[in-house]
């Protein structure tokens, strides 16, 4: 035992040694998104049936509204993260090349980044008019 | 050293389909339906904000037969993963994990997500359907 190991827990050599490479974050996160979205997916429903058959103006009239807007973007930050999240567990399971692994979750990470933000933009510039 | 092609744990081929693990399954099929669904909320939300003519293409294909066969699938995928979620929560918190109360609400979330497409697509049509 070095001089330095006896300061040291067990814990430290065991941290990061998951396939996730960290700890119980990615859990937390996925079910607090889950929770949001019991309640964010049944209003997202609700919603889009209540568009069914309305106009063009109604639809951006809808969306416009204050309240819509906050919420549907509240939905598509939380769907589209937990969507990103379960999406790399699939990965972790089943794709056991480092390289691959490696590379499609950066590419899921990456489209689910610009397909949140391109919604949220499309839903801002609907609220503000533009 | 005996051969490295050696089995290393068991695959789904050698279990009997039973519904606990139809409910795993369903579980990560539907989440993965459900994030490409997410581009076409994307791509919906980007069509309104475009103009009327990028909307009408929405529209047209949101009316569509096969718009219609797509919208009734998402329904249902996204019934199951929410009612499956729901039971998947209460399994954080420790409930539910004798062996018959885990046979009888995983059948739960498989008749319960019919039941809610089924009465997502009776309201609908009786407001009038999609046109």
């Amino acid at each position: 035992m070095s001089h330095f190991d006896r300061y040291r827990q067990p814990l430290k050599n065991a941290r990061g040694l998951g396939s996730a490479k960290d700890g119980v974050h990615h859990f937390i996160v996925q079910r607090v998104t889950a929770v949001a979205l019991l309640f964010l997916s049944v209003y997202f429903l609700v919603f889009v049936v209540g568009l069914i058959g309305v106009d063009y103006a109604s639809a951006r009239a809808a969306v416009a509204h204050p309240c819509n807007a906050v919420l549907l973007i509240a939905f598509l930050i939380a769907s589209i993260w937990h969507g990103e999240l379960g999406l790399q567990v699939i990965i972790e399971d089943y794709v056991h090349t480092p390289g691959l692994a490696l590379t499609s979750r950066l590419v899921i990470k990456f489209v689910c980044v610009l397909v949140a933000l391109a919604s949220i933009l499309a839903v801002v510039r609907i609220a503000l008019g533009a | 050293m005996s051969s490295t092609v050696r089995p290393l744990s068991p695959h789904l081929q050698v279990y009997r389909w039973q519904i606990q693990m139809v409910t795993s399954i369903l579980h990560r099929a539907t989440g993965i339906v459900l994030a490409l669904g997410s581009l076409l909320v994307a791509a919906a939300l980007v069509a309104l904000a475009s103009g009327p003519e990028a909307w009408a293409k929405v529209v047209a294909l949101a009316t569509s037969w096969y718009g219609l066969i797509v919208l009734v699938g998402w329904t249902w995928c996204l019934a199951y993963h929410w009612l499956n979620g729901i039971r998947h929560l209460l399994q954080d918190a420790g409930l539910g994990y004798s062996i018959e109360r885990f046979v009888a609400n995983s059948w739960i979330s498989v008749i319960g997500s019919l039941v809610l497409t089924a009465i997502v697509w009776f309201v609908i049509y009786a407001h009038g359907g999609l046109a």
